[in-house]
């Protein structure tokens, strides 16, 4: 399938889609470049393993090293504080979207806005949506999704991946991170 | 706050009201005349309010007011415009269209369209079954929802209308009018008409309420004319699920919302004393309402059903009216060789009009295969034809159905898959078929078994399939047992809700001894299956809120059995009180949960009801704490629904697919500016806090909806004994759905009265940690005039 094929076939927005993040070092860079980044995590970060660890895990690593705050939405908080991790914040994915569309909102810490919004495991559908919103209506906040599907409506985004090569990029995304 | 000219206020067929005099701030009114010429002699000696038959702007200040704090969040499903031949336009961003609409008015505008086709459905069906039930029973036949015990029978219309029915005929200027707002509303779509996006939204308001009142309209019609329970908490329970069934007999399925062809198939078994004979079974609403008609009749299940049964070949003849009917069910019908018989003008597809032929011939056209479908559109004729027809062809039938006859079947058909994931693309919730397939192809039909309970049964995963593999079908075969062992029950609808009822919790829900109202209504596009909304409503109820349920939402609440082996109806009464599950009926039966929440105003606390709007929304808004619950919101009608209930000031919450309604309704509970409030006893603008929160919110799994329920029932007023227990159900939800104790905790203490007794340690400090001041409780309104009444009282 073209690398630019939304996951769910049926999900075509319009003109404007999402750059491909054909290697890790793209999404590096993006991370770098990123004064304020945040990343949005859903619940169905639970389903995936990435090298034999939970997905969980490797965001984990990835919040540390990058300095990237979380917002952890619906359930998912259970799961990081078991792994003995506080997120910056709970909150619902469209709490937290609704906020970033915002260029007055000085972000969760009051200090300043953000301008890489990260995102990852929400339902497909949803997190489009969203992205969707963010798209129209964010213009300063370049989004990311760090999922296994195309997501048209961030700026950057993996194509659909099979879960070896995805896991496999994450993983030096996360290492590179640390360089 | 209104400016009305003097003279004529409204005119139309049948209503006639003139005002004189109405400098308003709304309150002051002089010299009106009300004549409505078809309208029953009028013994209602409340006065007339200021907002009588509002028209598309009457209400616009308070939408405003409602906008200005929960201001749209658009999510665009598509990026362009194709409304007309300029376009395509692209909106993205800030661009414009060819006609200079920019994206935010463009989601609204759609949501409008959304808004009015939900509201059309409803009063066109509302229409369609009052003619009937005129032609039937008479204009002069009395309305009659619940004897003495509901003296306010149309809260909607009274206050929407200013007019009080006490005739069928009476119903019929109020759908003139219903049918006049919303031809004005979708006008308002057209291209170079409205351009900015909080007049569409007020528009999209109105269309809910204009949609509530066609709701009623055809509710109480129904429950009057076809003897439907009248507010019975008592009513009786009755059959639901595939397994419900006697296979062994004929079998009719009825699908839609529209009752009267399902009611002449009941009255003529019955002519025929062949109830016994025959199982009447139904999908959607029709099969709601067909059981309020009668008690032999079984529901089947919601919208999602319509696949699995029709392919399980249990129906020997199908019968649609209209609305949610899938379109492809007169091919499905005919794979299982069961005829189908069209009764609605809205919905023919494509057969022949056979109203006028002799029963005789169309039977035998059904039985000897000539024909597989009809058009009949007398409900009477439908009746006959529908039951000669299922007893005459249920012996060469023989239950034929249309999924895999055996498991070598269903693993032949699964091993032509080449896992190419097509399917699985397709599917609305993502479901991973291509796994499952494998492991069938392999004899192991456990993946498919487990997908049954989240598919949506919308089909699909189906055309994709190169391999021409019934996904669907597989499915179904697969889970054979569990769809053998769907045998549940379900509370029949009730409809209204009493006056009596209302007096008695009217008190604990204001007061807050009631922690909240909870409605679960509409569709079942659910994100993972019916089970989640049998287990938010137990879990409401043993909270002790009063938990209503209509529509699909109603059965997928009873289709689902707690450890004791009991339903949700079985378990919990069917009384409008703390911890009651409350089934109030079909669809348009939702109008009677609105209607509760308007009487608490009304009744209760003796607000002026009559062309009140404004002042009853606020009232509700304010001080009682019900919140709607879509989790599978799907419909047009789901979204004109939710637009009444959002302008009466009631919240409501989707499941995850509700993203694809376009837009959210948000508060900023961050920012403090937007939560001041009139002090109705000092007039000065107070701080109300952040409730509740949001008034359209979609959640993403079932845990983060419950919470925020529980956090959306909050209101301004709350007594601190109410908030108290707010909280503590919030808290406690939180705790142990989300983890530890929510961040904003502190926001929604007011004093250190309103802290749960059993948390105080944690709460007191976690509003130490966050710099809490205390504030004091407002006589909250969001209507300046408001303040002078209260001055006066
Ligand atoms: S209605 Fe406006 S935005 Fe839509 S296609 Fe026509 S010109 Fe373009
Ligand atoms: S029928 Fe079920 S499995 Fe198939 S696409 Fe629909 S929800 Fe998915
Ligand atoms: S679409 Fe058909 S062939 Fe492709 S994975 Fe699904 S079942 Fe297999």
């Amino acid at each position: 399938m073209p690398m630019t094929d939304s996951w769910q076939t049926a999900e075509i927005p319009g003109p404007k889609k999402a750059s491909l993040i054909i290697k890790p070092d793209i999404a590096d860079a993006m991370i770098r470049r990123a004064k304020r980044p945040i990343m949005i995590v859903g619940h169905g970060i639970l389903e995936y393993e990435v090298e034999g660890r939970k997905l969980i895990e490797c965001l984990i690593e990835l919040s540390k090293r990058g300095n990237i705050p979380v917002v952890a939405t619906a359930s998912t908080n259970r799961e990081f504080l078991d792994r003995g991790f506080s997120p910056a914040a709970l909150m619902p994915a469209v709490d937290i979207a609704n906020r970033l569309t915002d260029t007055a909102w000085k972000g969760l810490d009051g200090k300043e806005s953000y301008d890489l919004a990260i995102f990852v495991g929400l339902p497909y559908y949803m997190e489009w949506t969203i992205l969707s919103g963010l798209k129209h209506f964010a213009p300063q906040v370049k989004t990311m999704t760090l999922d296994c599907v195309y997501q048209p409506n961030a700026s950057w985004s993996f194509p659909n991946s099979t879960i070896k090569d995805w896991a496999a990029n994450l993983a030096c995304i996360v290492a590179n991170l640390g360089d | 706050m209104y400016e009305y000219p003097a003279g004529e206020l409204l005119s139309r067929k049948g209503v006639n009201i003139q005002i004189k005099e109405l400098n308003s701030d709304i309150a002051h009114l002089r010299d009106i005349s009300l004549t409505i010429g078809a309208i029953h002699d009028e013994k209602w000696d409340e006065p007339m309010g200021p907002t009588p038959f509002p028209s598309l702007t009457t209400l616009r200040n308070w939408d405003l007011a409602l906008l200005n704090r929960y201001k749209p969040f658009y999510l665009p499903f598509c990026d362009l415009c194709c409304l007309c031949t300029y376009g395509k336009c692209d909106l993205t961003g800030t661009k414009r269209g060819a006609c200079g609409i920019s994206m935010p008015a463009q989601q609204s505008r759609t949501v409008l369209i959304t808004a009015c086709i939900g509201a059309a459905t409803h009063i066109g069906h509302a229409r369609h079954l009052l003619d009937h039930l005129v032609e039937k029973f008479g204009s002069d036949y009395p309305i009659n929802v619940g004897g003495t015990g509901v003296e306010v029978e149309a809260p909607v219309i009274r206050l929407v209308c200013g007019i009080k029915p006490v005739t069928l005929g009476d119903l019929e200027p109020v759908l003139d009018y219903c049918e006049n707002q919303v031809t004005q509303l979708l006008s308002v779509t057209h291209t170079g008409q409205e351009g900015n996006h909080l007049d569409f939204e007020s528009k999209v308001l109105h269309a809910g309420t204009i949609d509530q009142v066609g709701m009623e309209v055809a509710d109480i019609a129904q429950i009057s004319a076809l003897g439907f329970p009248k507010a019975d908490p008592e009513s009786s329970l009755a059959d639901l699920g595939m397994g419900t069934v006697d296979t062994t007999k004929p079998v009719i399925l009825v699908i839609g919302h529209n009752v009267p062809p399902s009611t002449e198939i009941i009255d003529y078994l019955q002519k025929k004393s062949l109830t016994s004979d025959v199982e009447v079974t139904g999908i959607c609403c029709t099969a709601l309402d067909i059981t309020r008609y009668s008690s032999k009749a079984k529901i089947v299940g919601p919208i999602s059903w319509q696949l699995r049964y029709i392919r399980s070949g249990i129906p020997d003849v199908v019968v649609i009216d209209e609305q949610c009917v899938r379109a492809d069910t007169l091919q499905e019908s005919a794979h299982i060789r069961a005829p189908l018989i069209a009764t609605s003008e809205k919905n023919c597809l494509g057969l022949p009009d056979r109203t006028e032929d002799p029963v005789d011939e169309i039977v035998h056209d059904f039985l000897t295969g000539k024909q597989t479908g009809a058009l009949i559109l007398d409900p009477v004729k439908v009746g006959e034809v529908a039951v000669r027809t299922s007893i005459g062809i249920a012996p060469q039938r023989k239950k034929h159905k249309s999924l895999p006859h055996s498991k070598e079947a269903l693993v032949a058909l699964a091993k032509k898959c080449t896992q190419c994931v097509l399917c699985r693309r397709a599917c609305p919730n993502d479901l991973p078929l291509p796994a499952a397939i494998k492991s069938a192809a392999q004899g192991n039909l456990s993946g498919l078994d487990e997908i049954y309970d989240d598919c949506l049964g919308c089909g699909r995963c189906e055309p994709p399939c190169a391999q021409k593999i019934p996904i669907h079908s597989l499915i179904v075969a697969a889970a054979e047992k569990k769809t053998r062992d769907e045998t549940y029950c379900i509370r029949t609808g009730r409809g209204a809700i009493q006056d009596v009822e209302i007096r008695k919790v009217g008190g604990p829900i204001v007061l807050g001894e009631i922690p909240g109202i909870v409605a679960f209504v509409g569709c079942a596009n659910y994100p993972k299956g019916s089970r989640e909304v049998a287990e938010m409503c137990m879990e409401f109820a043993k909270r002790r809120y009063i938990v209503c349920t209509s529509g699909c939402s109603a059965m997928s609440a009873g289709m689902y059995r707690n450890e004791d082996g009991k339903t949700a109806y079985e378990q919990y009464s069917g009384h409008f009180e703390a911890g009651g599950i409350v089934n109030v009926g079909s669809c348009v039966s939702n109008a009677h949960i609105a209607g509760a929440a308007i009487k608490i105003a009304s009744i209760f606390a003796k607000r002026p009801l009559r062309g009140n709007y404004e002042e009853i929304a606020d009232y509700v808004y304010n001080r009682v704490g019900a919140v709607g619950v879509a989790w599978g919101a799907m419909s047009q009608k789901a979204a004109a629904i939710a637009a009444g209930f959002w302008r009466l000031g009631i919240p409501v919450v989707v499941g995850p697919h509700g993203t694809k309604y376009r837009r959210m309704l948000l508060g900023r509970s961050d920012k403090e500016e937007d939560w001041y409030v009139y002090d109705a006893r000092t007039g000065k603008k107070v701080y109300g806090g952040p409730v509740p929160e949001h008034l359209f919110f979609a959640a993403e799994t079932k845990e983060e909806a419950m919470v925020m329920i529980a956090k959306l029932t909050m209101r301004p007023n709350d007594t601190s004994k109410g908030r108290a227990n707010k909280l503590a159900n919030y808290v406690d939800l939180h705790k142990r759905l989300v983890g530890g104790i929510p961040s904003d905790v502190h926001q929604l203490v007011r004093t250190l009265a309103d802290v749960p007794l059993t948390m105080k340690d944690e709460i007191v400090c976690h509003l130490h940690d966050n710099n809490w001041k205390e504030h004091p409780i407002p006589d909250p309104t969001l209507l300046k005039r408001m303040v002078h009444k209260e001055k006066e009282h």
